[in-house]
């Protein structure tokens, strides 16, 4: 059992989490019992991965097959159940842009905190400070707090500190899926050089097309295990012609084994996002009306059909519920079928992840078929129209920006 | 070749590791920074108030229990200059403790993203309250020299017994930050433990109002001979504490000894916990 030419070697991986009762608890309620109460899930069963030192590889796999609880067991984030990891080489782990970041301190003091949260040291960070600086292009702004930067400006230096973390291996999750294009044309160029540079990066992306692009051998994770393994086109393939629910871009195919709520009566098959030219994407500026296109195919007849659009946040609240019969509008009469099925909408996000929970229910109450998470996509913080309108500041609270109306009333100036 | 890092389950209990808590020095060093700059970042009247807060307890105590409820003072000097003197030494300890406990919690986002050694968390907590200790530690200085009170030559021992009170604060702080993450009773306990800990410490009134039978138990009370000998330090009548000093050194060794161990054991669970 030699390890010598690997950067990275697992052997058997598994780890478990018990579901049900909260996490975290009050004395009281532990008090005379032993035994938490839940059941066992395995977030990574019989997990086992080779990588030799300087590959770029990928974990591709839908949501909550275990990718990010794998980047969390290599980084010692959390222990693994059971198993053995060996990492050969300095290890750094980029979980999402400004971990440590504290909005009061201005940005020379950010760089130095996050440098170090990361695994630098003092001296590392002061070496490398100028480079930072100038790649996230922010020099007059370093003693600012970074509570008054722009958000862009805040990924910016945030990337910049974690893209000059000088490691012999670093696990990269989703990070590069902030910020507007050309951000991330930047951050994919400094990926690129990392990639090239003879480091080892292991890479977990929904962005299929991120992932080919950086990753010259791939894995697909499913249910906690590895399904395939190979050059990233062959695998990416599989996983996409696999039946599950994959998104490319703005359309996300709902294959038989996604979970669902259903009957069987009615079976939600494709849920695409459509800018105004009816293009798919999976990224809208800020004010920008989309429309979301259902197919469903119908095997037995719906005479009173109501479809539920729901959209919620990165962290899984629901923030807004849309349906055909909002507004005293017919239900819906299906004919047994493929029906494509469009709602516009008109909603100011403001900037973050979203997804789109799609089902069909019957006026009675009945599901026919409910799918979570069907589509994810990304409201960015670029003006729609061109104009300025950004949102300005770093910290996102909320995710919708109703209309609004504003007037000033001065009372009369005392006298 | 570059050193092999094995992971694999953890069992049982396990050494405290010291070299991952030396290699991570400077984020606790940052981290601190973080913690001073920011708590008096847009107050209005900044430092002033690491002074302001001792000393206006200290005119309460002095008016209320020294003056209307006629408490004795303890070494020959005034009343305000010793209530003043434990208000300082108290309001130390229990911040560096209280810091402490919270500090875990307060680091969720950090702990679920990143790995660093965990106990650089309650580490790096409990010294911005050392930094406040200056300047409130200044001002009785000068409070007890305008009322005539000169200290004797083991005023230079203040820093050892600062430390003491550090490492007693820190003992307390690992066991209780670690359980904290599981059990949120802890945050609730802690503001209790500290307004029983004000009453039950010879900070308002001298060691000798409590009886001789009941002494013995009320010593092991780790931060009762903190302030005795604190005060030792800084009055020249005040008595050689002698053993009373043992307590709290015994203390400050099992508490960290046992927090380190039982920190290093809960911290594995903190990232699937918190």
């Amino acid at each position: 059992m030699s390890s010598d030419a690997l950067a990275i070697r697992v052997a058997g991986l598994g780890k478990r989490y018990r579901l049900g009762g909260a996490q975290t608890d009050l004395l009281s309620e532990r008090i005379g019992r032993r035994a938490p109460k839940g059941r066992d899930f395995w977030a990574l069963r019989g997990v086992d991965l080779s990588i030799a030192p300087g590959e770029v590889v990928g974990l591709v796999g839908r949501n909550g097959a275990g990718k990010s609880t794998l980047l969390k067991c290599l980084s010692r984030i959390t222990p693994p159940t059971e198993g053995r990891i060996e990492l050969t080489g300095r290890v750094g782990t980029l979980l999402e842009v400004g971990t440590g970041f504290h909005p009061e301190l201005s940005g020379r003091e950010n760089v130095y905190l996050s440098g170090t949260i990361l695994g630098m040291r003092r001296a590392e960070v002061a070496a490398r400070f100028d480079e930072i600086v100038a790649f996230s292009g922010i020099e007059q702004f370093l003693e600012t707090p970074v509570k008054r930067y722009s958000s862009g400006m805040y990924v910016r230096l945030a990337f910049a500190v974690a893209a000059h973390l000088d490691t012999d291996i670093l696990l990269v999750d989703e990070v590069l899926a902030v910020g507007d294009a050309e951000f991330q044309r930047k951050c994919f160029g400094k990926m690129d050089d990392v990639a090239r540079g003879g480091r080892t990066v292991v890479f977990v992306s929904h962005q299929l097309s991120a992932v080919q692009r950086l990753c010259t051998r791939s894995y697909w994770i499913d249910g906690g295990r590895v399904r395939a393994e190979g050059p990233t086109n062959e695998v990416v393939a599989q996983y996409l012609h696999h039946a599950g629910a994959t998104q490319e871009g703005g359309v996300a195919t709902i294959g038989p084994d996604v979970p669902r709520s259903t009957t069987g009566a009615v079976t939600l098959e494709r849920v695409a996002l459509l800018d105004d030219d009816d293009r798919p994407t999976d990224r809208i500026r800020l004010g920008q009306p989309f429309t979301v296109a259902m197919t469903f195919r119908v095997s037995e007849t719906v005479e009173d059909g109501v479809i539920e659009l729901g959209l919620s946040s990165a962290d899984g609240t629901r923030v807004a519920t849309v349906q055909n019969v909002d507004g005293d509008r017919p239900l819906l009469s299906l004919t047994p079928g493929r029906h494509e099925i469009r709602a516009r909408i008109d909603a100011t996000l403001l900037p973050g992840e979203f997804t789109l929970d799609v089902g069909m229910h019957r006026l009675i109450g009945l599901t026919l078929d409910f799918v979570e998470r069907a589509l994810t996509f990304t409201a960015l913080n670029v003006a729609y129209d061109g104009s300025e309108d950004r949102w300005p500041w770093v910290v996102v609270r909320g995710a919708l920006r109703p209309p609004s109306e504003w007037s000033v009333r001065t009372a009369d100036a005392p006298a | 070749m570059a050193e092999t890092r094995v992971i694999v389950p953890p069992r049982g209990w396990q050494a405290p590791n010291l070299r991952e808590l030396w290699e991570y020095r400077d984020l606790a060093f940052f981290l601190v920074k973080r913690d001073v700059s920011i708590r008096y970042r847009q107050t209005l009247i900044g430092t002033v108030w690491a002074i302001l807060q001792p000393l206006l307890l200290a005119v309460v105590f002095s008016v209320f229990l020294g003056h209307y409820a006629q408490v004795p003072s303890g070494a020959g000097v005034p009343y305000p200059v010793f209530a003043l003197a434990g208000m300082v030494m108290w309001l130390y300890f229990s911040q560096a403790m209280q810091f402490a406990s919270d500090s875990t919690v307060a680091s969720r986002e950090l702990i679920g993203k990143v790995w660093f050694p965990r106990m650089i968390i309650p580490i790096a907590a409990v010294l911005p309250p050392a930094i406040d200790f200056l300047p409130a530690f200044a001002i009785a200085m000068i409070v007890q020299l305008a009322y005539g009170v000169v200290p004797p030559v083991q005023i230079l021992l203040v820093p050892l017994l600062a430390v003491l009170t550090l490492a007693v604060a820190l003992g307390i702080g690992l066991w209780l930050s670690a359980l904290n993450v599981r059990y949120r009773d802890i945050r609730l306990a802690v503001p209790f433990l500290i307004l029983v800990g004000l009453f039950v410490t010879p900070i308002v009134y001298p060691f000798d109002v409590v009886p001789d039978a009941a002494q013995p138990i009320y010593a092991l009370n780790p931060m009762v001979g903190v302030l005795e000998t604190y005060r030792w330090m800084l009055f020249p009548d005040a008595d050689w504490p002698g053993a009373l000093l043992a307590i709290p050194l015994a203390s400050a060794a099992v508490l960290l000894v046992t927090g380190a161990w039982y920190f290093t054991r809960a911290e594995r669970d903190f990232a699937d916990v918190i």
